[in-house]
């Protein structure tokens, strides 16, 4: 094994040891350990199963565009590009055309109905999916969705995964990565925005 | 290995945010119960949730799953300093009310009343929204955690100003900030591999 990886929130947040931030982080030390982990877990697996290292930077690079968070977009970004240029151009391409600002989603139909808002549906292009193939494409337009409308998942989104040849664990896989990377960039704006104020 | 999606046409889903037990049926495959080994049982933590649908498919990942559940332990029970129980749970029902998670919001505001004792202010929030007025402490904090998890993030210099004129230090600040975006991973989960039922209050 080669050095652990340095802690990322602290490393995207700008967490200086022996700071302020670093302090209040350290109050919960079993919650950065284990946001660190997840990161491990996803990202250097032991286990890669069916979600190859490619698609998980890939994902995280179009989940971290779509959130428009600087030091997160710029990291994932630059780790997918250091693996495959053509893929990181075709995944930036895609999330400058699939911005949005969420949440955005139906309900049951009922009471709830008068706050459905509907959002946009992203398709990856014509071009993009040439470069992307149709496994990611379809795991961009899910992650898309996860993103944005959350409360707009269905059965059938899960279905069209599985037809685009991804297995019942790597779809786990795949939206345990869009959810805890959902956290992970709100974790470093919210800690960023704290030590500016 | 079932590799299509369960449907359940006859369920019934809840269509208001309620603070009544509610159950969750999946999309997809848990992993079979008798062929859980200790790697899975790791990803539980707790054993007892090998009867959970919802934990049980998500050990299908068992590494991620046992990081999740610890940082989610520490975010919400942790008793160092910080936030109060309650106003933790609050920011959770804030995020999932406002990311429309009926299931997460059913589950935090349950215990967002069991440790303020103000139900009456919490049903308001799951009513009314995330507009609700309940007093310039509570505003701040549900203010706080819906910017948060807006995407992109609308969180800034301006809420940690408020949360503090409202009383909180900064770690509990930073509890706020952790609690709001774990449930961005939480309800994402919830609403993305399986849908919430009303069950039969007994």
């Amino acid at each position: 094994m080669s050095e652990p990886t340095a802690d990322v929130i602290d490393l995207l947040a700008g967490v200086e040891r022996g700071s302020a931030l670093d302090r209040i982080r350290a109050q919960r030390p079993v919650a950065r350990e284990n946001a660190q982990k997840s990161w491990a877990a996803l990202f250097e697996p032991e286990e890669p199963g069916t979600v190859s290292a490619l698609e998980r930077y890939a994902v995280a690079a179009f989940v971290a565009a779509l959130h428009r968070e600087p030091a997160t977009a710029r990291f994932y970004a630059e780790a997918l590009a250091g693996r495959d240029a053509g893929l990181a151009t075709a995944v930036a391409a895609e999330a400058e055309r699939g911005g949005a600002e969420g949440p955005y989603g139906g309900y049951p139909a009922g009471k709830l109905s008068a706050e459905d808002k509907p959002g946009p549906v992203h398709r990856v292009s014509e071009e993009g999916r040439r470069v992307l193939g149709s496994r990611l494409a379809a795991a961009l337009e899910h992650t898309h969705l996860l993103v944005f409308r959350p409360r707009d998942a269905s059965a059938a989104a899960l279905q069209a995964l599985l037809d685009a040849g991804w297995s019942t664990t790597g779809i786990v896989t795949l939206s345990q990565l869009v959810a805890f990377l959902s956290f992970q960039i709100r974790v470093v704006a919210g800690l960023r925005a704290l030590a500016a104020a | 290995m079932t590799e299509t999606v369960l449907t359940h046409p006859d369920n019934q889903e809840p269509t208001v945010f309620t603070q009544d037990e509610l159950g969750w049926l999946p999309w997809l495959e848990p992993y079979p119960a008798d062929q859980l080994t200790d790697r899975h049982f790791a990803g539980l933590v707790d054993p007892a949730r090998a009867k959970s649908d919802y934990f049980r498919l998500l050990v299908r990942d068992p590494d991620v799953l046992q990081a999740r559940t610890e940082t989610d332990k520490d975010i919400f029970y942790n008793p160092e300093g910080g936030l109060p129980r309650a106003e933790r749970e609050l920011a959770a029902t804030a995020a999932s009310r406002f990311n429309g998670c009926i299931y997460c919001a059913s589950v935090h505001s349950r215990f967002a009343t069991v440790h303020s004792k103000r139900g009456d202010d919490v049903q308001r929030l799951l009513d009314e929204g995330v507009g609700a007025d309940l007093g310039e402490r509570w505003n701040a904090i549900v203010a706080a955690s819906v910017a948060l998890t807006a995407t992109p993030s609308a969180f800034g210099t301006e809420h940690v100003r408020r949360l503090r004129a409202a009383g909180l230090d900064d770690a509990a600040i930073a509890d706020v900030i952790q609690g709001a975006a774990f449930f961005n991973w939480a309800n994402r989960l919830m609403l993305s591999l399986g849908e919430p039922q009303v069950r039969a209050q007994g």
